[in-house]
């Protein structure tokens, strides 16, 4: 279904911009794509849809932008709901279950991937790598539960916790060869290398992934510029 | 069949004060259970193994756990009166951005108020910016929620009981930079009884804070 005025504000290489794309794909909802370089200064448009934080992805739909994207994720999933699935379950403690892991995965497993990728120091990587592998096997149980023997978390269809996990894929990939160390193991966590399979090979998420090279290079530049801002200054 | 709702309860936490306030808009009977955050029940590391942390509202036996997550819940479970969140998907979202900004904001900043280290004096800065921030964002309405109370009130009210030890540990004033905001707190008070039921007084939060600053060796 064509939509006029729904547009993503974003970038290629950002896992929550991913996210908004394969709802917005898994509810058949085209859009305009605006990149957003992140290696450049901040666009107008960015600091003027998103003044509190000045980040992407910023979601506009008849014009009103929305910003953070699991609540972007929810917002689609309310207003586009004549398609095949849903991305929250509707049953109310499945529901709460989902959004738990979702926040576990932004307010824990994310940022611990993000000190493995701009990690100055050997000490910090270590740090930061024993907490991803932990949280992927955290991950690997709450698989357990919420799938109930499924492909996916949320079950036969791709919900909240796969698109909120999934869309972090591609760095953990690139993560894992900078580290030299498959970040989500056979060994430790096999359910999830399988869940990964079937995931970035969906329909509504394979165009979406990034090119784990072209992802590498721009994790590099992108790293530059992080720990140069964090520099001290003389 | 009776529902059967208990609240892992913190009584200083402004986590868990949202979920009391809420279960009080909705009228549902529950038992309260203390816990002692320096000694947890196996109960609390059973309910919430992951975090460990409270609230955690367990209902028929089932737990839930982040407070922002369990007032959602409730609003879909108890959903006969006191919406907690509007029905527009668009008002929805907003609501949810500004409850998830308190969320990143307050309390972390608040802690580094109070904690009174080298960082003391940004923090504060950075506490009237946020609460600048949320005072224009309520603007000349009565409530975050409109006309009544909504999720965003019920997020950050319980801060402001803890308004009094920032103050005092910081020696500044929040209302000389954020009247409106202070007002709208008397306002949530004096006309939600379950809000004056669930914030414990600002000198009782103070004598909590100034115990565990004992216990942390911060005076």
């Amino acid at each position: 279904m064509a939509e006029s005025n729904v547009k993503v504000l974003g970038t290629w290489a950002s896992p929550f911009v991913m996210r908004v794309k394969i709802a917005l794909h898994l509810k058949s909802v085209s859009y305009e794509d605006v990149e957003e370089d992140l290696l450049a200064p901040k666009s107008e448009l960015l600091l003027k849809s998103n003044p509190v934080y000045k980040k992407i992805p910023v979601f506009f739909h008849a014009h009103n932008p929305i910003c953070e994207s699991l609540i972007i994720l929810q917002y689609i999933d309310e207003v586009w709901t004549t398609s095949a699935s849903s991305i929250l379950p509707s049953d109310p403690y499945e529901r709460s279950q989902s959004r738990f892991w979702a926040a576990y995965v932004d307010d824990k497993f994310f940022p611990a991937l993000r000190r493995l990728l701009i990690g100055a120091t050997e000490e910090d990587k270590k740090a930061a790598l024993a907490e991803v592998v932990e949280g992927t096997v955290v991950l690997e149980g709450a698989f357990g539960e919420l799938s109930k023997g499924k492909a996916f978390f949320g079950g036969d269809n791709i919900g909240f916790v796969d698109i909120a996990l999934g869309s972090l894929l591609g760095w953990i990939e690139v993560i894992g060869k900078q580290c030299e160390t498959k970040l989500v193991s056979e060994a430790k966590t096999p359910r999830l290398v399988q869940w990964a399979d079937c995931f970035s090979a969906h329909e509504a998420v394979k165009d979406v992934l990034p090119d784990v090279d072209k992802l590498a290079d721009f994790g590099l530049k992108l790293r530059a510029k992080i720990l140069k801002a964090l520099a001290p200054t003389n | 069949m009776e529902d059967e709702v208990v609240l892992l309860d913190f009584w200083p936490s402004s986590f868990a004060m949202r979920v009391k306030i809420a279960l009080g808009e909705k009228g549902i009977k529950y038992k309260c259970k203390q816990e002692d955050l320096f000694n947890k029940s196996t109960l609390l590391l059973e309910m919430n193994p992951i975090h460990k942390k409270i609230p955690v509202l367990i209902h028929n036996g089932k737990p839930i756990s982040e407070s922002l997550i369990i007032l959602q819940y409730i609003d879909q479970v108890w959903n006969h009166k006191s919406p907690l969140l509007p029905s527009d998907p668009y008002q929805r979202s907003q609501a949810l951005f500004w409850a998830d900004y308190i969320d990143k904001k307050i309390y972390g900043i608040g802690r580094r108020v109070w904690m009174g280290k080298e960082d003391q004096e940004e923090a504060k800065e950075e506490l009237m910016q946020c609460l600048k921030t949320l005072e224009r964002e309520l603007g000349d309405k009565l409530y975050f929620g409109g006309q009544n109370i909504g999720v965003v009130d019920v997020a950050l009210v319980p801060f402001t009981t803890w308004f009094y030890s920032y103050e005092t540990c910081g020696n500044f004033s929040i209302e000389a930079g954020c009247p409106k905001l202070v007002a709208w707190a008397k306002r949530c008070k004096e006309n939600y009884r379950s809000v004056s039921e669930a914030l414990p007084h600002p000198l009782q939060i103070y004598e909590y804070v100034m115990e565990l600053k004992k216990r942390l060796g911060l005076v």
